[in-house]
Formats: structure tokens, sequence, C-alpha cells
């Protein structure tokens, strides 16, 4: 009698690549259920149209590099992008922007770096920071979150405003939007304002913006989550937060007046959508454990120079890619002992 | 040894990185009984069944043997003898194909069986006391013994050969295989003569304390080990639990285990002052010793779903593992791959009619649904999932690139060689890599590429003594050339002189 043969080993376990972006999506359901909550409808419809494009444009791409599409539409990781750049983005976005953004993550960043494992940039971040760059109007036009009486569009509301630019009537941008508390906060760091006096706008809530504190505390959930699963790997996250806290503690801690203190820095802005689903992406960050610590850590840090330096209000885009660049660095020093090797103790 | 059976139950005091939780398979096949197969039309004994030199025939093709009668002989010091595992008539001496990936054909005896199983007159039994060492370790070299793990490397090289002088013997009894249960069943049957076997091996050593380790679910063998231990006083001897995780019977992970200590990289256990040999190795080491018995046979658990009567065969060496099926009820109709050895590190087998050998400790037909699903095989993402169950701490998402770019420098600054080729990183692969296919092509091209620098080596010397000889010729030859144009020149007048003289006289003479 005749057997097949194969290299050991002969059985194998349940992991799947589609199955860890199927989880990546779960874990982004909280958060998505709070953004309803704050702003309405409108990031359904995002989520919608940003799949369906970046579905679409991945099977473009598979066929074009001829590459099997089957095995790799279903391992989800086009959608995983499309929804972190899309929760990353105001949820009135024009259809044309959202379009724009999932081109350049997946076309862009993704693929003509040869797909799937290959990207060295987060794609999600490359597209956003496209966006960032060549509409910025469009992309800081957030709406008023609820609980400041701001306007909740339903799924049909949202829809039309998306694709046809048009507010129902009776509503105006003005009226509508408003500026994010990060905005906020930077604006009164500009005009010398102490801490307290910026933080009497009613925008700002218990830890970070009024509302906004919700949706931070949602992807935390979920990212929990995710590292309790093991898809998310707890050292990024953890050295995000390390960082967060020990280098923006000590600054509050001394000049109180004009530091925010650092649970306003966790809770505020993209940060715990970047500290547990975009800076754990491992495809574009570090592989080694403590490399990965080194990455999160320094996406911290990026994000604080970012927020208090920097041009942007929040950096977390920035800080993702530019630790995507250090990342063969940080591997290369960050390796494991060998067993066998050196001192076990 | 009150105390010793105590021993049993204490948890271990150190764990190694990484490693698995697998399905254990193990009741698939019984433990508390060794079921018999009966003597096949003819034996393949192969005379490489050893990690080494392949043994020298010392009988003639046509001879008749008897049990247990050495039919070949060690071939220098690594290298293991081979006997007759019965009785009968030596019909050729011939290359047949082996169990191994390729069944790439190698020299083999074959015995025609005449049923009677008559054994030859076997060496006197040793007194386990009064013998001396070597004549202890001559005996489990005279007796063909090795490795029965699976490794196969001769036992008395290991008791022989190590850098420092041993304090600690390990006796493996930690299968952390799935399905395997071979040393199991026989810990549940001889847990006695693996103790005295213990013994020794310690007295071979000169060492203090052996340990027998067996993994945590072992309850049967734990209680055997128990009633063994108030029938013998062997107060050296102890027993220890181990958790299940894969690879614990991994011998570097085992001592991490037990000891805290790592074996060096590229070195062995006896860098350490400790030596392990499985529990079938002391427990063959005792029969050699006591009885004077050689290795004619071996347990393998035949088992899987593609087996019909799963269990712990006693095989003669040299039956086709077809035979072995047959014995065992045969296939059922989802066998689909064979395999000799585990599921995770065994070696999948193209055909049936090729020997159990030493190696075989198992053989696993495994299923359709339990193989390795082939489902599309994804890039790497990078995740570190391998990294994370490697038990020796490799990375081994970044050895993957480097196999697959063929770059061999990095594979060796990564230490490719240190991977022990356990299958863990294959294992949780989300993207189904082949990783340890992968390792195995690296290590092949390390190895050509080093074999093909000390070629390039040798090549250089010998250019170079060529060069020096045809110089040293070619001086040589100018030095005579001198000396006789030398000669010439000095005694040339004279001999010139001669020559006419002696053609005037021979005129004279004709004149």
């Amino acid at each position: 009698m005749r057997f097949d043969t194969g290299g050991s080993p002969h059985i194998r376990g349940d992991h799947r690549v589609s199955r860890m972006m199927l989880k990546v999506l779960l874990a982004l359901l909280p958060a998505v259920a709070v953004h309803v909550w704050l702003f309405g409808w409108g990031i359904v419809v995002q989520l919608l149209w940003a799949s369906l494009v970046a579905v679409a444009l991945e099977a473009a791409m598979l066929r074009l590099r001829q590459r099997p599409i089957r095995p790799f539409l279903s391992d989800l990781s086009a959608v995983v992008t499309a929804w972190l750049l899309v929760l990353s983005l105001p949820p009135l976005l024009p259809w044309w922007a959202s379009l724009t953004g999932i081109f350049f993550a997946i076309v862009m960043a993704k693929h003509l770096y040869g797909g799937l494992g290959y990207n060295p940039f987060n794609p999600a971040m490359v597209g956003f920071v496209v966006l960032l760059v060549a509409f910025p109007r469009e992309v800081t036009s957030w709406l008023m979150p609820a609980g400041l009486g701001g306007w909740q569009p339903d799924l049909w509301q949202a829809a039309q405003v998306i694709f046809t630019g048009q507010l129902p009537a009776g509503l105006q941008w003005d009226t509508v939007s408003e500026a994010t508390p990060l905005d906020l906060l930077r604006q009164g760091v500009q005009q010398q304002l102490m801490m307290d006096e910026i933080r009497q706008n009613p925008a700002f809530g218990t830890l970070g913006g009024r509302g906004w504190e919700w949706l931070a505390a949602a992807y935390a959930l979920g990212g929990l989550w995710l590292v309790q699963q093991r898809v998310a790997d707890w050292r990024v996250p953890a050295g995000v937060l390390a960082a967060i806290l020990l280098l923006s503690g000590p600054a509050w801690a001394f000049w109180p007046e004009t530091n925010p203190n650092p649970l306003a820095h966790l809770f505020q802005g993209g940060l715990m959508l970047g500290a547990f689903f975009i800076a754990t992406d491992p495809v574009s960050g570090s592989t080694t454990p403590r490399g990965r610590l080194l990455f999160g850590f320094g996406v911290g840090l990026l994000v604080l120079l970012i927020r208090r330096w920097g041009a942007f209000p929040d950096g977390v885009a920035f800080a993702v890619l530019l630790m995507n660049l250090a990342v063969p660095w940080i591997d290369r020093y960050t390796r494991p002992r060998v067993f066998g090797h050196g001192d076990p103790s | 040894m009150p105390d010793a059976p105590l021993q049993c139950s204490q948890p271990p005091a150190h764990r190694f990185h990484g490693g698995l939780v697998l399905q254990h398979h193990k009741a698939d096949s019984k433990v508390d009984v060794l079921l018999p197969v009966p003597l096949p039309e003819e034996l393949v004994l192969p005379l490489q069944q050893h990690m080494g030199q392949p043994a020298r025939p010392v009988v003639e093709v046509g001879q008749r043997v008897l049990k247990g009668q050495l039919l070949a002989t060690p071939e220098g010091e690594f290298s293991a003898a081979v006997h007759a595992p019965t009785s009968g008539t030596i019909v050729a001496l011939e290359r047949r194909p082996m169990p191994e990936p390729s069944a790439l054909p190698g020299r083999c005896f074959i015995l025609r069986p005449d049923g009677l199983d008559l054994w030859a007159e076997l060496p006197e039994p040793l007194h386990c006391e009064r013998a001396r060492p070597e004549e202890l370790i001559e005996r489990v070299q005279q007796s063909g013994i090795v490795g029965l793990g699976g490794a196969v490397f001769p036992a008395h090289f290991k008791l022989r050969h190590h850098k420092q002088p041993i304090h600690t013997v390990i006796l493996n009894g930690a299968e952390c295989e799935p399905f395997i249960t071979c040393d199991e069943t026989l810990m549940h049957l001889e847990a006695e003569a693996i103790i005295k076997g213990a013994e020794l091996l310690l007295k071979m050593l000169g060492a203090e304390q052996a340990i027998i380790a067996i993994e945590d679910p072992m309850a049967d063998v734990c209680t055997a080990f128990e009633q063994a231990f108030r029938k013998v006083s062997a107060p050296s001897v102890s027993v220890r639990k181990v958790p299940t995780i894969y690879p614990e019977g991994g011998e570097k992970q085992l001592i991490k285990v037990l000891t805290g200590l790592e074996v060096p990289s590229g070195g062995y256990p006896g860098d350490l002052g400790i030596l392990c040999h499985n529990v079938a190795t002391a427990w063959t080491i005792h029969q050699a010793v006591t009885r004077g018995r050689p290795v004619v046979d071996r347990i393998v658990t035949v088992t899987g779903k593609g087996v019909a009567e799963p269990g712990n065969y006693r095989v003669p060496l040299g039956c086709s593992i077809g035979h072995v099926v047959a014995a065992a009820g045969g296939y059922t109709p989802q066998a689909r791959r064979l395999v000799m050895g585990g599921p995770m590190m065994g070696v999948a087998l193209p055909e049936d009619n090729l020997p159990v050998v030493k190696a075989t400790n198992c053989i696993l037909v495994l299923g359709e649904d339990e193989i390795r699903d082939p489902a599309p095989v994804l890039p790497c993402i990078r995740c570190g999932e391998c990294a994370r169950a490697c038990p020796q701490q490799l990375l081994p998402q970044e050895l993957y690139w480097h196999a697959r770019a063929e770059n061999t420098e990095k594979l060796v600054a990564y230490d490719l060689f240190d991977c022990i080729e356990c299958g863990c990183c294959a294992y949780v692969c989300p993207s189904h890599l082949p990783l340890v296919d992968y390792y195995r092509h690296g290590k092949s091209l390390v190895r050509a590429e080093q074999m093909a620098e000390r070629k390039a080596e040798l090549a250089r010397q010998r250019h170079e003594a060529r060069e020096a000889r045809l110089a040293a010729e070619k001086a040589a030859r100018e030095a005579r050339r001198k000396q006789k144009a030398e000669a010439l020149k000095n005694k040339g007048s004279d001999a010139v002189r001669e020559a006419v003289q002696r053609a005037k006289a021979r005129k004279q003479e004709s004149d």
C-alpha cells in the first residue's frame, strides 16, 4: 500500500489568519456601537462603503498581480484595514474621500509592496495621512457628540450626507460640527491658557473629551479582549500606555497648569484605537517580544511629542508610521537569548 | 525509599520557553497489555539501524542462524551490532528500501525464519554488583543497544564518551508526542526492571542519582513504580512527574525542567555531567546484563484512525510495517498517511513494505481529517505565534525569511542549528507555512556550503602541494642536469680520448 508523504509536523493547530482578522473586527464592535450612540449612523454607512471598496480594490489588485483571489480575499485583512481607516475618520466624510484613503491604503501601501505580509507601513495609517494632508478640512470636521446637543443622523440621512454632500434642510455644518477636544486643547495651549481654563469648555468630560472618553473606553475594552485572545500581543499596548503614563505623568505632576493629565492623554483622540488596534498590526510592527514593547513605547513617546509640539492635534498615525520605519533596526537589536546560549539566569 | 514514591507528585521547579499543549490521543492505544505479532515470511535487517557507521556482516548468505546470534558487528566505536531476531536461514545480503522519507535502499540481511524461534547460546549473565563498569559497558556494546526513543544513538558511545564526569542519569519516560505509548506500556509492565536498569547505568557511570521522568497524566505508571519501589531498594533512583507540554520529552527541554540547566548550544548533556537515556534503553540494558539478551525486538505503538486495532505490540525487528499493521487488524478506509514516529516529528513513509527497525517506536496511520490541513499557504504576517511556541527561543519568523532567501550567513547568525525541528512553529502558524521544511532545507544549504568550503580548502591545499612538488621536481631535474653538464665538462676530454683509443684499437685488430 502506498501513502502520501510530507514533512513533519503531520498535524496542525486551528490557527487561521482569517480567524485572527475576524476577531479584530469583532473587537471593534463595542466601539462602533458607542460611535453610533455619539455620532449617529454615519460610521455604519462608512464601514459598509469602505468594506465594499476595500474588497473590490483588493480583488482587482490580486487579479492584476496574478495571485489567487479567494484565499487572499477570505483572509479579511482588507476589511480590517478599511475599518481601521474609517474609524479614524469623521463619520460624515464624503464618499470620495474615504475611497481615496482606501485606495492609498490597499493599492499603494499594501499591494504595491507585495500584498499581505509584505507592507512595511501600516496601510490604514498611510491612507489616513494621505487624507489628512490632501483634505485637511474634511478630515477634521467631526460632529458634535451626543450629550453636547449634537446631531445624530439616522442611516438614511447619513448616507445622503456622505454620498451627496447635502445636509438635511435646516442644518448647517457650523452648527453640527465642532472642534474635537484635542483641537481645543491645542488652541488653548497656543493661546497660553492654563489647563483649568481650557477644561472649562463643556467639550471636556471627566477623563478626555465628553463622549469621546466612552469611545476610548470601548476601544480599550475590545483591545483587552484581543489581547486575551492572543490576537494582539500585550506588549504593544503596554508599551504605548507605559510611555504615555511614565512620560506625561511627571510633566503633569510638576506643571499641572500647562500639561494635561496622563489619563486625559489616554482617553483623547485616537490613542486607545492606536494602542490596541493599529500599533498591534504584526506585519508592519516589530516581531520580537522586547521589540514589541519598545515599538509600543516609541509610539507613545512620539504621540506625546506630536501632540505637544507637532503641527497636528493628534499624532497616532505619524507615530505609528515613524515607528514602522524603525522596525528593522528594533528587530535586529532585540533578539531573544536562544536556548543554550549565554547565561540562562 | 519511603520518599521515592512521594517524589512522583512533586511539581517541577523549572519550565522551558514555549511548547504546546497538544491533544493526547494516548487512550487510543492500550498500555496494559503487550500484543504479539506473528513471525512473517521474511525479516529484513538493515546493517544500519543506528546513528554512525553501518555494522560489518559476520555471517554468510545461506548460513543458518539462531535467535540472538550476532549477524553484524559494530564497525568501530560509533556503530552498533545487529542480531538475528529469530532462528532461520540468511537468504540474502542485498539492498532494500529503508524506512526513511524517500525509502532509499540500504544493505540488509534477509532472514527466512524457520518457525522454531530457537535461541542461540547467549553470553553469561553479569552480576549487577560485582561486574566492573567497563565490563557492563562492553556488554551494552555487544548487545546492539541504541537509544530506543527514536534517535538510535549507540548507547555504549554515550556511556564512554562525555566531557564531564556524570553525576545524574535521567531516564526519559516523558513521551511527549501525541499517540505514542510504547514507553508508558513498558513502564507499566516493567517498572522494577527499569529501576534496576537505572542502577546499572549509575554503576557504569559512577553517577550519584538517577531520575525517571514521567508525564503528569501517567497515574498508572506512578502506581507501578510505587509498587516496584516496595520490592527493590534503590535509594538513588527517584521518579519525577513533569507537566505534559510538548516537546518536554526532548532531551534539552527535559533537562531544563528537571534541573534548570541548559545544554550549551552545540553541546551534549554530558557537558553538564548529565546523561539522558530512554526508559526502554534502560530496560534493554538490564535485559542484556542479567540475561545476556541482545536487541531482537522492540515495543511499537501501532495507532491512529487508519488502524483497526490500535495497541502496543512486541515486534521482532525486521518485520515489514505492513505485516505489523495487518497484525493490528489492518488499515481502516480512512488510512491516508503512514508515519514512523509521532505526528510532530515522525517521518512520513511512502509505502509500508519497509522493515521495523530499532528506531520504530510508533507506527502511526493518520486519517484524512487528522493530517494537516492542505489549506492554501498564506504569506507570513509576522504574528510571532511561532516565536511564542519555540522551545529553543528562536525567532522562527526571521529564520523563515532567511531560509526563503537562502541567505546562509543570516541563517547561521539566527542560530538555525539550534532548531530541534520539533514542529511547534509550523503547528501554530496561522498562515500554514511548512516552516520545518524550510529549516531542513536551510540546514542542508548551510551544510552544503560548509562542505564546499572544506572541499575548496582541500583543493587549494592539494593545488599548493602539487605546485610545490612540481617545483621541487623541476629543481631536482635542473640540479641533475647541471651535475651532468659539470661532469661532462670536467671529464669530457678523458672520455673522448678513451673512445678514440678504443676505436683505434679496434681498427688495429681488424687490420
